[in-house]
């Protein structure tokens, strides 16, 4: 295929650089320096899709982000698909291959076209909530048919194998834009020596600068941008940043900008490449240049391919060579439009007509096409296009703007190309992201940035500075001032030339009349995207939605993946006109981040796979692989689960470690379990205050169990607490509570009690500990260390220090498991090596390595609570029947002790903790099951209860489970009953939680 | 995203480093027991939801550890001051009040 619609001359493409890709299957050939929307336009491609509801061809319609049609799936193999990538913003790469997201079976023959065309009357706005709203529960059903035949694209399903990262960045000045005004606030702030960033979305510097046709310094506009480019290049405090979008304006002059960095090179990125990078900036100062877009007028039949902008055209022309048609017909309301008409003669094309709403157009351009000839209409519009597939005539009339009516039955022009210009809409999205609403300047006819709170400056066309000369002073102002107030001496210095244009006033047109009414004229799209109509929109007031907020919600306006960048305002307008209120009073829907879609990619960067977050390995961790340990992940730590045997399975494993603890010893990691050194003449009150037992008479050498609660008095941590010195003590935590104690203890500590003399310190990874747990405990224990283990010396709950497998440790004789065990902790940098020893000795002794899940059987059996799966916060000590651990006497009053003396805590028939012993003692109960007393009640069935912790127990030899159940404790003996999914029930007897060695005599040995 | 200015590190830092831990100055009340369940009720469970100024307990829980409160405001986000436990904030609804009187040229 040839480039059809390719000027010989000019432009900024390569033509040395011919560049193959392929669109819907189709190959074609652009230039290096093509987007992908301008290498189409030079090769005739009309249609690039099908529209969201009505499935009607859609053409590009615009040259930048802005662009609703051409939103496009690329990717030549599934790991590298991207959707709606806009074809506007996509630089054309050799072997790019394009489809288009939406048309079956083709954009060219689309099925559902026919479906647009028949069903347009009967899908008016609201359609999917009135139609697809009954029976509920299909809903599922029809999305899924509903987003087919949206065409939203496809992420992919395989593996993206690029890499994305972040990069945090600190500025003096943060310049958004590097079209003219932008430009010009780096030079003027980077002269200064200010730390600037300069981010612009497009794939050169320059905006405008590179397309306009007007001169600076009497030369082409794009060499004084090369020029600045040159200058700031060589700024060492100034850092480019080339297709960068500032996609997001945050809280204290936070923005993140979101730069693809390889997508122009090739759909993955070369080896060693990160392929896009989210900038995340704390700007001092931010300068806003973002410019404006230029508006369409809403006429009938707007959408046909052929139907672009203005300006869109103009840059097509110029900076990339190519005819997006030969015969034109200009639609305006500005002399800014003008210039297309110029640009188009320039190119040799033929200009049909111009039709200029207002009635006496005098401006410098307007002169000129007028010199060179053009015919232009005064007082008209183009009212309707003709053409299916593309424009072939443009109907224009007279039109009397002020009564919105059509005044004479016009003619038919021919012509394949009609542009029009409806004003420009400034770009005000960052300046409102936080918040500050924009506010409507009639004699601009123009939403500017309002209030900002941000530190921010805006210049040139966002704030509705448009002439080239303005925008330019405009932006070496801002850019002075934004460096002045971070302390920087700037200057503005000298400003290029400008050609000085005689300018004519904008008249207020944004839908065009047409002879029939809104509803029965030919569709007039306001949101390509949303195929949101202006007789949708003033369907939508007539029924009653007022609010701006509403009428988007309830028509889609702006919900495409553009934000509404082209149809928002002339959206507002129609419904401000339809409502009989002003724009103003309309007012705009809130813009939010992003400004334009960012990919899930760099959204992420590198926190994806194994970097997703952080893992915390024990000290033991390699022993545990090289055994054989299957892991469970506790908060962020890797723990050993089980360690199968030759093939076993959780339950066969389980049960084997199990009866070993029981009948031998077993040695579990315990190192995860928080640690927390407490010291200070203060820290014994302090646990007194924090915990609810009592403390005061703990001896050194000896340890306590403890329990923490909330202000409300319901359980939240626990763990034992052993007295090292008389002012130093060390705290255990679950293993997950550790950092939310440490968090509880010095919010007590700083905010309530600062007089308390007491410190804490994390000492989780400092020490590893060791349980050695079983009746062989202590003969194996003996062999290794030099401590005097004498059930008498060292008795239960008391702890010594010595040397464990030749280095220092401590031993706690406290037990998890019931039985007879010894916890040795040693400095983490020694543990493999103690580990090691320990094992090798307990050969002869049955020594069993286990993890949690016999850790959590063991302990069930005794009926131990793990805090935050018996328990869920609801839950009191007097709940969980350890009213024992509760020093109600204390003379302060204790964090929770108020809490569980509330009326409802102390009420009868709460859920208490009790054991269930299945009737059949092989069924095990689910954990979570809820539990009722009548399995015969009809549903719903009064609950009264659920399950907490249910196992197995090899020792027992049954089945059994720890439950919180109403009135539990005073219904001991009595049955409940677990309905559960299948439809099943399993029967229960409600027992005490204690079901191994209740007089607990096996750890006091 | 903020930036933080925490009064003990002495240096402004990102809100990543920070958790806020709810409204400031909520004391404890001296004699618990003396106090009614409605009275416990609300001191643990009710707080204000101004749209202003609003005084918060923020800690540097990766940074320094410290516990400190933040003058902030809920509609801009805008923080007035950051100030160690036991001061008392200079900007408050009262003072800021004040102000926008005086800037008025309302006098009391």
């Amino acid at each position: 295929m040839s480039q059809v619609n390719r000027l010989t001359n000019g432009g900024r493409i390569d033509r040395s650089q011919p560049l193959n890709f392929s669109f819907n299957g189709q190959s074609y050939q652009g230039f290096a320096g093509d987007s992908l929307a301008a290498a189409l336009l030079a090769n005739g491609v009309d249609i690039v899709g099908r529209s969201f509801k009505y499935s009607r061809p859609r053409g590009i319609v615009a040259a930048g982000s802005e662009e609703p049609n051409a939103i496009l799936q690329i990717g030549s193999t599934e790991e590298a698909q991207i959707p709606n990538v806009r074809a506007t913003q996509q630089a054309l790469y050799s072997g790019l291959v394009a489809t288009s997201t939406n048309g079956w079976p083709s954009v060219n023959t689309d099925m559902m076209g026919i479906l647009g065309k028949v069903g347009g009357k009967m899908m008016p706005p609201g359609f999917y909530y009135k139609t697809f709203m009954y029976p509920q529960n299909l809903w599922l059903t029809y999305e899924k048919y509903i987003r087919k035949a949206a065409g939203l694209g496809r992420a992919p399903t395989e593996v993206d194998p690029d890499s994305y990262d972040y990069l945090n960045q600190h500025c003096d000045v943060l310049v958004v834009g590097a079209g003219p005004a932008g430009l010009a606030a780096a030079l003027a702030a980077g002269r200064s020596g200010a730390r600037v960033i300069l981010a612009d979305e497009q794939e050169e510097f320059g905006g405008s600068l590179l397309d306009t046709r007007e001169l600076l310094d009497g030369k082409p506009a794009a060499e004084w941008a090369a020029e600045a480019l040159a200058e700031l290049q060589g700024m060492p405090e100034v850092t480019l940043l080339l297709r960068a979008t500032v996609n997001g304006y945050h809280d204290h002059n936070f923005l993140t900008i979101h730069q693809r960095m390889t997508d122009h090179i090739g759909e993955v990125a070369p080896m060693g490449m990160v392929r896009q990078r989210m900038h995340r900036v704390r700007a001092k100062r931010v300068v806003l240049a973002t410019g404006a877009h230029e508006r369409p007028l809403v006429y009938a039949n707007n959408d046909v391919p052929g139907n672009m902008l203005a300006g869109a055209v103009s840059t097509y022309v110029r900076r990339y060579a190519v005819l997006p048609g030969r015969k034109l017909v200009l639609s305006t309301n500005n002399d800014y439009a003008y210039r297309v008409v110029l640009d188009w003669l320039d190119a040799g094309q033929q200009v049909v007509a111009v039709a200029d709403a207002r009635t006496n157009p005098r401006g410098t351009w307007v002169e000129q096409a007028r010199a060179r000839g053009v015919r232009i209409l005064t007082g008209s519009a183009v009212v309707e296009a003709r053409g299916s597939k593309r424009v072939d005539a443009a109907r224009i009339c007279a039109i009397d703007v002020a009564k919105h009516k059509v005044t004479s039955s016009g003619e038919v022009l021919d012509c394949d190309l009609i542009v029009s210009s409806g004003g420009y809409s400034p770009v005000v999205h960052l300046a409102s992201h936080l918040g500050g609403r924009p506010t409507w300047q009639a004699d601009l006819l123009a939403f500017v940035p309002g209030e900002g709170l941000q530190k921010r400056v805006c210049a040139g066309a966002v704030k509705g500075v448009f002439a080239l000369g303005d925008t330019l002073a405009d932006g070496f102002e801002a850019g002075v001032m934004a460096a002045a107030e971070v302390g920087f001496d700037a200057a503005v210095g000298t400003l290029p030339s400008v050609e000085q244009l005689n300018e004519e006033a904008t008249v207020a047109l944004f839908q065009v009349p047409h002879d029939k009414s809104t509803a029965r004229a030919p569709k007039q799209f306001v949101d390509f995207q949303n195929d949101v109509t202006a007789a949708g929109i003033e369907l939508a007031t007539r029924e009653g939605f007022e609010s701006v907020e509403h009428v988007k919600r309830y028509t889609a306006l702006g919900f495409g993946t553009d934000q509404g960048k082209l149809g928002n305002i002339n959206g507002l307008a129609i419904a401000a006109r339809s409502l009989g209120i002003s724009i103003e009073q309309m007012g705009t829907t809130m813009f939010r981040p992003n400004y334009t879609p960012v990919t899930f990619g760099a959204v992420a960067g590198r926190h994806c796979g194994a970097l997703f977050e952080p893992k915390r390995y024990t000290a033991m961790h390699a022993w545990h692989v090289a055994n054989g340990a299957e892991f469970e992940d506790v908060g962020q730590w890797k723990r050993p689960w089980y360690f199968p045997k030759n093939g076993e399975d959780l339950h066969a494993a389980v049960a084997r470690e199990c009866l070993a603890v029981r009948n031998a010893v077993g040695i579990l990691d315990a190192s995860t379990l928080g640690k927390i050194d407490i010291q200070g003449p203060d820290a014994r009150e302090f646990l007194n205050r924090v915990y609810t037992n009592a403390w005061t008479k703990l001896d050194v050498g000896k340890a306590r169990y403890g329990l923490m609660c909330k202000e409300d008095g319901m359980v939240f941590d626990d763990g034992v607490t052993a007295c090292l010195a008389d002012n130093h003590f060390l705290m255990t935590t679950t293993t997950g509570g550790a950092a939310r104690v440490l968090d509880w203890l010095e919010l007590y500590h700083q905010t309530e009690w600062p007089d308390l003399k007491v410190y804490f310190t994390s000492v989780t990874d400092h020490w590893a500990t060791m349980t050695l747990s079983g009746p062989n405990s202590r003969k194996l224990l003996a062999e290794v260390t030099d401590i005097d283990l004498d059930k008498d010396a060292f008795p239960f709950m008391a702890w010594k220090e010595g040397e464990v497998g030749g280095v220092p440790a401590r031993v706690f004789r406290i037990s998890f498991t019931g039985e007879l065990s010894y916890e040795v902790n040693v400095q983490a940098d020694y543990a493999m090596g103690v580990w090691q020893k320990i094992i090798e000795a307990g050969k002869k002794h049955g020594l069993t390595p286990y993890g949690t899940e016999t850790m959590h059987v063991l302990r069930a059996e005794k009926g131990f609570i793990i805090v935050g799966q018996d328990t869920d916060g609801s839950v009191t000590p007097d709940d969980l029947n350890m009213s024992w651990c509760v020093g109600r006497n204390k003379p302060f009053s204790w964090i929770g002790l108020r809490g569980m003396n509330r009326q409802d805590c102390v009420r009868e028939q709460r859920k208490q903790l009790v054991g269930l012993k299945p009737v059949n003692p092989q069924q095990i109960l689910p954990e979570g099951a809820q539990l009722v007393f009548d399995p015969k009640q009809a549903i719903p069935m009064t609950m009264v209860g659920h399950v907490t912790s249910s196992y197995m127990s090899a020792a027992l030899g049954y089945s059994f489970a720890m439950a919180m159940v109403k009135g539990g404790l005073q219904r001991i003996g009595e049955r409940v009953f677990a309905p559960l999914v299948d439809g099943s029930v399993i029967e229960a007897e409600i027992v005490s939680s204690v079901f191994y060695d209740p007089k607990g005599e096996r750890q006091n040995v | 995203m903020l930036n933080i200015f925490c009064p003990h590190c002495g240096e402004t830092r990102s809100e990543e480093e920070f958790h806020a831990h709810g409204q400031a100055h909520i004391v404890r009340p001296e004699n618990p027991a003396e106090c009614s369940d409605e009275e416990w009720g609300d001191y643990i469970f009710f707080r204000d939801n101004p749209r202003g100024i609003h005084h918060e307990l923020w800690v540097h829980s990766g940074g320094c550890r410290k516990f400190f409160n933040a003058t902030r405001h809920t509609v801009t986000y805008e923080i007035y001051e950051t100030y160690k436990i036991g001061e008392k904030p200079s900007v408050t609804e009262a003072s800021v009040a004040a102000a926008k009187a005086s800037a008025q040229g309302v006098t009391a």
